[in-house]
């Protein structure tokens, strides 16, 4: 018989070993799909590496593609860290990427000091406004807020269909749905010549590294991971669980948001329906992968990022779907999700067994 | 406010309804099986595209309509399973574990897709389910076109509604379903399995959500597309709470909702020049979340839903 | 004796660790009688009913059922299926029903085929009718068990058990949730099964309640059988001297002058979804320097009482008043600001965060205090600094000030809670049920603390179900039953166990 036991102590070694080896994991069992799909897999692997360290340019990508995936992961580890499931990362990337669009081509002219943190503002206000909403159906009504985020990205996308359509349409986009250009001076800078990669880049960075602070250190953070390791406690101890749920709610939207705002201010200027492929989802599994702690966010953001450039370039060159990205980026999430449960717990075989 | 009327006397509106519920009848009753038994399957969404690819692929590789269902359902009992051991056995977090089954059966369902079609610009078709014309009973004004000209799946469907209420309500299997999900303990102290138990009904209701997937391809289109499954299996997941776990509330929430789906888009070409197609386009997931708020605060959730039950520990 | 044996057990030992939970214990059980197993918590009592019920495997020694015939035949151990068809039965502790079914679905769970397409109902509850017939025990079956009072969910336990044929019956713990009255019923109708020839082993730490209803008495302490007596020879002294080794602890309580009331409640009026969670009317005031105890069976409102007390629950109508200032209910902090100390009852949920650290549990009450943050901002260094002093002070055990709180012992985590809220120098304290679970070492510690606490001016409520404590303790005692409060004019067992019952005294 094998019975499940708790372990004594949270190992430094499972904390850190864990995501690493899933990830590892998560590649390998990727030579499963490649070789069913009849693609030489060794090759494949370094046509993947290739893809993300093959040249500057390539890395740079990679570092691009990571940059709304550390706002999104950030996004799910805060409100996840107060067990608040804010599935709803894609549909408030969305409204942040909304506000920007709306503030930033042209509706107000101003110099890049003003309009910059203006865009930013307005792109974090509406996307905290999007996680708000359904934190206000929770503590109120009690409405289940995974259900509720989930089917807001379907009603946020529509909304983002009828703005591009209408009211923030390009009069001069040939009658495509996407909205005109930011102007230049609304545009977050760029990091290195000829390269995509931007200073939402940094911003993402430093966004981590203040969540990390904030969490460990200040009262704020106390009260947020009070609230979600065991919300009685919190509310006995006098921690009012409502607010401290509000308050996870907004900074998650709101760093949702700014993935919305860098995609849009950063990388492409102006606003399409298919800015995202996806980011608000996989960001959960960036977090998830991050073990929930922001700087670790980042780290995992650049391993998904890898993941999905390493792919796309693979698949031109094998001709492999680049769907195993995602298949490789969801295994891994599984991985994690069973390697975090052999951290916490052990296994004991024995017959013998019995434990009061 | 005629116009409505108009459109609630016609009977394809009606067919139509009934056609849109189908999907939605399957997910609604294996959320429930799920549930009952204590365990969320936030899979839902992707054992829908599983269903909907499996049961496709199959069909187009020869196995026939029927063989095409065994597979969506096998499929899905899989993707079911993967749940089932990371929640049931691993006890981990039933939402993470169900939003990683919903990545991974997508992912998995798309691979394929992509790996066996490489380069298709229009996805080929299949011969899908054709309407059950039942001789004399079809001919029926009204009542002939709604329910006589669907196809096998919504017969299924609706059969599948009784056989859940009579499992449920009139079987010793049904009453240990939902003891295991009320109470674990009281399950475990009679000497049955609670593992078992719980397996075994996330397995059977994944089985029975990728029918809804199953029904995408095979009854109301011909052929499979990325993004077809559109949010379907989360608005299952509202309708269960708002069916408060019954079976036959569940039909009634998913006709109610096929209904107003059916109605949205008969009203859109009534007064589209009016209102922005997309006010059309957003109203059932507007709906759903009402209905979520409604039903929420007196919903009597299954006790022990998303608590993981280990043996021996009291 | 002149019946024979039905259940042997012979040299069992079970070990975890280097703990010896059960030490070649042997043990006999007679056809019809009521053996009673006796002893502290820890003492091995469960974990020898969990290697009969095959829970646990033993490490060695062996069990024995002997069948009508006379024939003794070794059981198959460490296998609950073996041990529920050699027809053993087990009344848990802790309920183990599906609240949300009726009493008969309870009941006939497991004991049908899965792949009948009907259930055989009428032929169950006709099953279930002798059995009530025979014993006495009655329950509505078409009743769903959450609505049941504690009693009745009791006896469709019991009767649980007996639907499965047993010829030996276990009982854990039975009268804890009851009043001695509905106690007394019980063992009346154990009496009647003993006549139609099950065997009965209870198991409890009430002497009086084994004195008067077994025909047998074991004791087992520190893993081992320590006595086994004919109830007729036994007396109360004999067998608490047995259980504990020594003679009980008696508190030391000075006669104080009692001061100004620190807490008073104004008819107190709160409307839960059900009964057990509704208070009607309470009025109560508790005096500087002075114990009020609060008598009960579990489930008459003393959780929403404590709740209110706390600031978890909202209320209806009335007032809550410290030192003469009205509280808002339904906000903790404004009552722990007013200076309420409280001790919850249950400590794993309400009383520490077991994912953080001890030191971060020790300051959650402190989270506005200049002396753990300054704008904002931790300080870590003077977090550290109060767990450790508050640890040694209060003898806090553990891997430490930075590891996860749930590693702690419950005795430990309970000294975690009493070090936050003595710490905090309270007005009041409100202690529920502070040494359920604990052993008599750290049970004594948090009984001495409220004595201090006292003697320091501090008002302490203390609402417990274990009377001797309420006794030894209190300088006033109340009686809540069914959301009412009365006090208690006389402190004598008798007259509380009436009005525990809802009884007039």
């Amino acid at each position: 018989m094998i019975r499940i036991e708790p372990r004594d102590v949270n190992s430094a070694m499972f904390s850190y070993g864990v995501p690493i080896l899933s990830a590892v994991v998560a590649l390998i069992l990727a030579s499963i799909p490649l070789w069913l799909a009849g693609a030489p897999v060794l090759i494949s692997y370094v046509e993947m590496a290739k893809g993300v360290f093959g040249s500057k340019f390539a890395f740079s990508e990679m570092l691009t593609r990571a940059t709304p995936l550390m706002f999104t992961g950030l996004a799910a580890a805060l409100a996840f860290r107060a067990k608040l499931w804010n599935i709803g990362a894609e549909g408030q990337l969305y409204l942040g990427a909304i506000a920007a669009v709306a503030i930033g081509t042209g509706y107000i002219e101003a110099p890049a000091f003003i309009l910059l943190p203006l865009i930013i503002a307005f792109g974090c206000a509406a996307g905290s406004a999007g996680m708000v909403v359904p934190a206000i159906l929770k503590t109120r009504y009690g409405a289940d807020e995974v259900v509720t985020t989930l089917l807001l990205n379907f009603i946020i996308i529509i909304f983002l269909q009828y703005m591009l359509e209408g009211p923030l349409k390009d009069p001069m986009g040939l009658g495509w749905p996407q909205s005109s250009p930011i102007l230049d001076q609304g545009m977050l800078p760029p990091l290195m010549e000829r390269m995509r990669v931007h200073s939402g880049l940094i911003i993402a960075i430093v966004c981590a590294l203040i969540a990390q602070f904030m969490l460990a250190r200040s009262v704020w953070g106390f009260k947020l991971r009070a609230v979600g390791e065991n919300v009685f406690a919190a509310r006995h101890a006098g921690i009012k669980v409502n607010r401290t749920i509000l308050g996870a709610a907004a900074i998650s939207g709101a760093l949702a948001g700014m993935a919305g705002v860098s995609e849009v201010a950063g990388l492409k200027g102006y606003l399409t329906s298919d800015l995202s492929p996806g980011f608000g989802y996989a960001g959960i599994i960036v977090a998830m992968l991050a073990g929930l702690s922001p700087i670790g966010v980042v780290i995992s953001a650049l391993f998904i990022a890898s993941v999905f450039v390493g792919a796309d370039s693979m698949s031109r060159a094998m001709g492999v779907s680049s769907y195993l990205a995602d298949l490789v980026v969801s295994t891994s999430l599984l991985c994690v999700l069973i390697g975090g449960f052999f951290s916490r717990f052990k296994l004991v075989r024995t017959n013998l067994e019995g434990k009061n | 406010m005629i116009e409505i009327f108009q459109i609630l006397l016609t009977e394809s509106f009606w067919a139509a309804s009934l056609r849109i519920a189908t999907p939605l009848i399957f997910g609604v009753l294996g959320a429930l099986i799920c549930e009952k038994s204590g365990v969320l399957n936030l899979g839902i969404e992707g054992i829908f595209v599983a269903g909907a690819m499996a049961g496709w692929m199959a069909v187009w590789l020869g196995t026939g309509l029927w063989g095409g269902v065994v597979v969506a359902a096998i499929a899905g009992g899989f993707f079911g399973l993967i749940h089932a051991i990371l929640t049931v056995t691993l006890g981990l977090s039933q939402h993470v574990s169900g939003l990683g089954v919903t990545l991974f059966a997508t992912s998995v369902s798309y691979f394929s897709y992509r790996t066996a079609l490489p380069k298709v610009s229009s996805p080929p078709r299949i011969e899908p389910f054709r309407p059950l014309e039942i001789p004399i009973l079809s001919e029926l004004p009204f009542i002939g076109t709604v329910l006589f000209q669907q196809t096998a799946l919504t017969w299924l469907a609706l059969f599948m509604v009784g056989l859940v209420w009579y499992v449920m309500n009139r079987t010793g299997l049904g009453v240990a379903i939902k003891a295991v999900g009320d109470n674990p303990n009281s399950v475990d102290a009679q000497g049955l399995s609670v593992y078992g138990l719980r397996i075994g009904a996330i397995v059977v209701g994944s089985a029975l959500m990728a029918l809804g997937g199953a029904f995408l391809t095979m009854s109301a289109f011909d052929a499979f597309f990325f993004g077809m499954v559109n949010g379907r299996g989360w608005i299952c997941i509202a309708l269960v709470i708002f069916a408060s776990w019954k079976p036959g509330k569940a039909l009634l929430g998913a006709l109610l909702f096929g209904a107003f789906d059916a109605l949205q888009v008969r009203m859109q070409t009534e007064v589209g020049a009016k209102v922005p197609s997309q006010v059309f386009l957003a109203a059932p997931y507007v709906l759903s979340i009402v209905a979520l708020v409604i039903a929420a605060r007196r919903a009597e959730y299954p006790r022990a839903l998303l608590t993981p039950w280990f043996k021996g520990q009291r | 004796m002149t019946s024979s044996p039905v259940l042997i057990l012979d040299g069992l030992s079970k070990s975890f660790g280097s703990v010896r939970a059960a030490d070649a214990i042997s043990l006999k059980l007679f056809t019809g009688e009521v053996l009673a197993l006796l002893g502290e918590n820890g003492a091995g009592k469960t974990t020898l009913m969990n290697m009969l019920f095959g829970h646990y495997m033993p490490d060695s020694g062996k069990i024995e059922i002997i069948d009508g015939s006379g024939h003794a035949k070794p059981l198959q151990l460490g296998n609950p299926q073996a041990s529920i068809a050699a027809g053993i039965g087990m009344v848990h502790q802790h309920f183990t029903l599906a609240e949300n079914l009726d009493a008969l679905d309870n009941i006939m769970l497991g004991s049908e085929s899965f792949i009948h397409l009907r259930r055989n109902k009428s032929q169950a509850i006709r099953k279930i009718q002798k059995i009530m017939n025979d014993s006495g025990l009655v329950a509505p079956m078409d009743v769903a068990v959450g609505r049941l009072t504690v009693g009745e969910r009791q006896r469709v336990e019991i009767l649980k058990a007996l639907y499965q044929d047993v010829n030996i019956l276990v009982l854990d713990e039975p009268t804890a949730v009851l009043t001695p009255q509905e106690a007394d019923k019980l063992f009346e109708n154990i009496t009647a099964m003993t006549k139609n020839g099950l065997s009965v082993i209870f198991i409890s730490h009430k002497l009086r309640e084994v004195l008067a209803f077994s025909n047998r008495i074991a004791v087992l302490r520190h893993g081992r059988k320590v006595g086994e007596i004919s109830s007729k020879e036994a007396n109360e002294r004999k067998i608490a001297r047995l259980m504990v080794g020594e003679e009980t602890k008696v508190f030391s309580k000075k006669e104080l002058q009692v001061g100004e009331p620190v807490l008073e409640v104004d008819n107190l009026t709160i409307s839960g979804s059900s009964k057990r969670e509704s208070l009607s009317n309470i009025s109560l005031s508790v005096n500087k320097h002075e114990i009020l105890g609060i008598a009960g069976i579990s489930g008459n409102g003393q959780t929403v009482l404590a709740n209110a007390i706390s600031g978890l629950v909202k209320s209806s109508s009335g007032k809550i008043k410290i030192d003469g200032k009205n509280i808002l209910t339904n906000d903790p902090s404004n009552i722990i600001q007013a200076g309420v100390g409280r001790i919850p009852e249950d400590r794993h949920k309400d009383g520490i965060v077991g994912q953080m650290s001890v030191a971060e549990n020790m300051i959650i009450e402190d989270l506005n205090d200049g002396k753990v943050q300054s704008r904002g901002l931790l300080n870590h260094e003077a977090i550290m600094r109060h767990c450790s002093n508050l640890s040694s002070k209060y003898d806090v055990r553990g891997p430490g000030p930075n590891a996860s709180a749930r590693l702690l012992s419950g005795g430990n985590i309970q000294k975690l809670i009493l070090a936050r809220v003595f710490e905090a120098s309270p007005k009041l304290i409100l202690a529920n049920q502070p040494t359920r679970g604990l052993d008599m070492g750290a049970a004594a510690d948090v009984a001495n603390r409220l004595l201090e606490a006292r003697q320091r001016g501090s008002g302490v409520i203390l609402i417990s179900e274990d009377l001797d404590e309420i006794l030894s303790l209190s300088d006033r005692i109340m009686v809540i039953y069914d959301g009412k409060l009365r006090m208690a004019e006389t402190h004598d067992r008798e007259t509380l166990g009436l009005m525990m019952a809802g009884e007039a005294a």
